[in-house]
């Protein structure tokens, strides 16, 4: 098995398309740190717009480094599982297309280990790809902005909040952040693989999966209370965001925030069981139907 | 001697079509074995089942006597194969491709064996280059070495010389004979190219339409006694219904033409009966070869019996 996940590894990192995925991320990132060193004043401005007769504070020095990875995630967060698909969605319908699955299966390892293989190699990608996203979002971003206290932007009903973690409070927040974004984006890694089953060539796939994502990305934005009851909860699409619970501090009879807190933890555990039930349920369709299928390509 | 595989009642569906219909057929320790059949005779369908890629729909394989379900990891790696076209990874080199699949069949991988091996299929020199930048050739030749680094008893070969010039050809065909003569490899080809079987092969199965037509020794069946006699008259339908009213009926071909299958010594007897009938004769040709017997049989279906062994 371990054998197979090395091979594996090795065929991801030899693909040039492997590293499309960390060049779009890269090239992303470098772009928002450009554009809020150029001109970041601005978009404190407008975000602060409603609450700049009650809040003061130095604006330029809110753009900090962890201030400025959190909006990049914000962003990015959404566009990743494309860059995800691109490599899970190809896992099997990739081999079919080149002609190597038929040699794969003709070898004395079972689907079962191929398809588990695959898995564990997409999601170390998805692992790669996150670390690379916290060295370019978060740490080259203290190397550009500097340190400081991080504000949160919330919206949370019709109201908007804005919290103030201190700089001391963060860190660990954000490894969270990371390893439960690695969880959610696996996610998309797993339902990939799924489909990359039944296509033979990884187009198909790729556009099914971010066809998948966008539809009920939509369904779980949608706020009709018989679709908040009955839809929502069973959306992976749902808990992809959940990460920014990390960021949401607890706050105490006074409004003011405690140091190493959250808001609402059991909501994010949920979340976190609900993606790996979903990641369960993916995979283990995913050798069912590998198992039974005819290798015809 | 042992058998090798043993296949039996072997049925593959999909959907309403059916492309393996109760085939059943053994192939012996050391043969080289033919596997014949024009294109949808399910000769790829039935290589794909022994190799796991597609499930029976009935019947059941025995490679090395054991049950190929049962045992499959066991049996795989004793087994080579080139299936269609030698499909590579492009962005890798030769080297690095046969290193993967040899290490994926679990045979312990050493720089030596796997330059030896590319030896072998006259690669070496290009060990380091990609696979994007080989002839189909080469993918050829490539793809036979990683059907045979792991050194297996078995090796199944489809269509092992689509794409190949002949001297690639031949090249290949040396190597089966090598692999079977002095390595004591069991050997499963198909081909097209049925004057490559008629040099090579030990053993032939012929399938027509998911169907055995038939199985045996190929000296056997391409022997003299089964000779292809072509008559052409200047009334070839006056001619047959003679023949076909006479003791001659037995050899006469099912088919839309005057053919039938004999031994060559009756050939001057034959003549002289069409003479003395007052058929007039413009020629008759004989032959034995591989690609006439398989015509006469694929063309039409039944008249098997005669030439089963």
């Amino acid at each position: 098995m371990w054998t197979l996940l090395q091979i594996e590894l090795f065929k991801i990192s030899k693909r040039p398309r492997t590293y499309i995925a960390f060049a779009a991320v890269a090239a992303i990132v470098f772009i928002f740190q450009f554009a809020f060193k150029a001109d970041g004043q601005s978009y404190m401005d407008l975000m602060l717009q409603s609450v700049k007769d009650t809040f003061t504070f130095d604006r330029v020095q809110a753009i900090n480094g962890y201030f400025m990875c959190y909006i990049i995630l914000n962003t990015l967060l959404i566009q990743v599982p494309i860059l995800i698909a691109l490599i899970a969605a190809d896992s099997i319908s990739g081999e079919a297309n080149m002609g190597t699955l038929r040699l794969l299966i003709s070898k004395p390892i079972s689907r079962t280990q191929l398809i588990l293989v695959k898995f564990a190699a997409a999601t170390i990608f998805t692992i790669f790809l996150l670390l690379w996203m916290a060295i370019t979002a978060l740490f080259m971003s203290l190397l550009i902005f500097g340190t400081g206290d991080m504000l949160v932007f919330r919206s949370k009903g019709d109201e908007s909040q804005i919290l103030l973690i201190t700089k001391d409070d963060i860190m660990w927040r954000y490894l969270a952040a990371f390893a439960y974004a690695t969880v959610a984006l696996t996610v998309i890694a797993a339902l990939s693989l799924l489909l990359s089953i039944f296509a033979e060539n990884s187009i198909g796939p790729i556009i099914a999966t971010v066809c998948i994502v966008i539809v009920c990305t939509i369904i779980s934005n949608i706020n009709v209370p018989i679709i908040d009851k009955n839809v929502k909860p069973f959306l992976f699409t749902s808990y992809l965001v959940g990460w920014k619970g990390f960021f949401y501090i607890g706050t105490d009879a006074d409004g003011k925030t405690i140091r190493g807190s959250l808001e609402n933890w059991p909501a994010i555990r949920k979340s976190l069981l609900i993606l790996i039930a979903h990641i369960f349920i993916l995979v283990m369709a995913a050798v069912v139907v590998f198992k039974k299928k005819d290798i015809l390509s | 001697m042992s058998l090798i595989i043993e296949v039996n009642h072997l049925s593959k569906k999909f959907g309403d079509t059916l492309a393996v219909n109760d085939l059943s057929f053994t192939v012996n320790q050391g043969d080289i074995y033919g596997f014949l059949g024009q294109n949808g005779a399910g000769k790829s369908t039935t290589i794909r089942m022994l190799l796991t890629l597609i499930h029976p729909t009935a019947g059941n394989i025995k490679l090395f006597g054991k049950d190929l379900s049962a045992n499959r990891s066991a049996i795989l790696q004793q087994v080579g194969a080139v299936i269609e076209k030698p499909d590579l990874y492009k962005y890798l080199s030769a080297y690095d491709n046969l290193s993967i699949f040899a290490k994926m069949s679990g045979t312990k991988v050493t720089r030596h064996l796997l330059m030896q091996q590319l030896h072998m299929v006259g690669l070496e020199d290009r060990a380091k280059d990609t696979v994007r930048t080989f002839s189909q050739g080469m993918k050829q030749r490539l793809g036979i070495a990683v059907a045979l680094v792991h050194n297996p008893a078995l090796i199944i070969l489809d269509e092992p010389t689509n794409g190949l010039d002949p001297q690639g050809i031949a090249d290949i065909r040396n190597l089966i004979l090598r692999l079977s003569r002095e390595m004591g490899k069991t050997v499963l080809i198909s081909s097209h190219l049925l004057s490559e079987i008629e040099l090579i092969a030990t053993r032939m199965i012929i399938l027509h339409k998911g169907k055995k037509m038939v199985e045996g020794n190929v000296a056997t069946l391409l022997d003299p006694a089964h000779t292809l006699i072509e008559i052409e008259t200047l009334d070839n339908a006056a001619a047959k219904q003679l023949l076909l009213e006479s003791e001659w009926a037995a050899f006469v071909q099912p088919n839309n033409q005057l053919q039938l299958m004999m031994d060559k010594i009756k050939v001057p007897r034959l003549i002289n009966f069409l003479v003395s009938g007052g058929v007039q004769l413009l020629s008759v040709n004989s032959s034995h070869s591989l690609e006439n017997y398989f015509l006469s049989l694929t063309t039409q279906s039944g008249n098997v019996d005669a030439f089963a062994n």
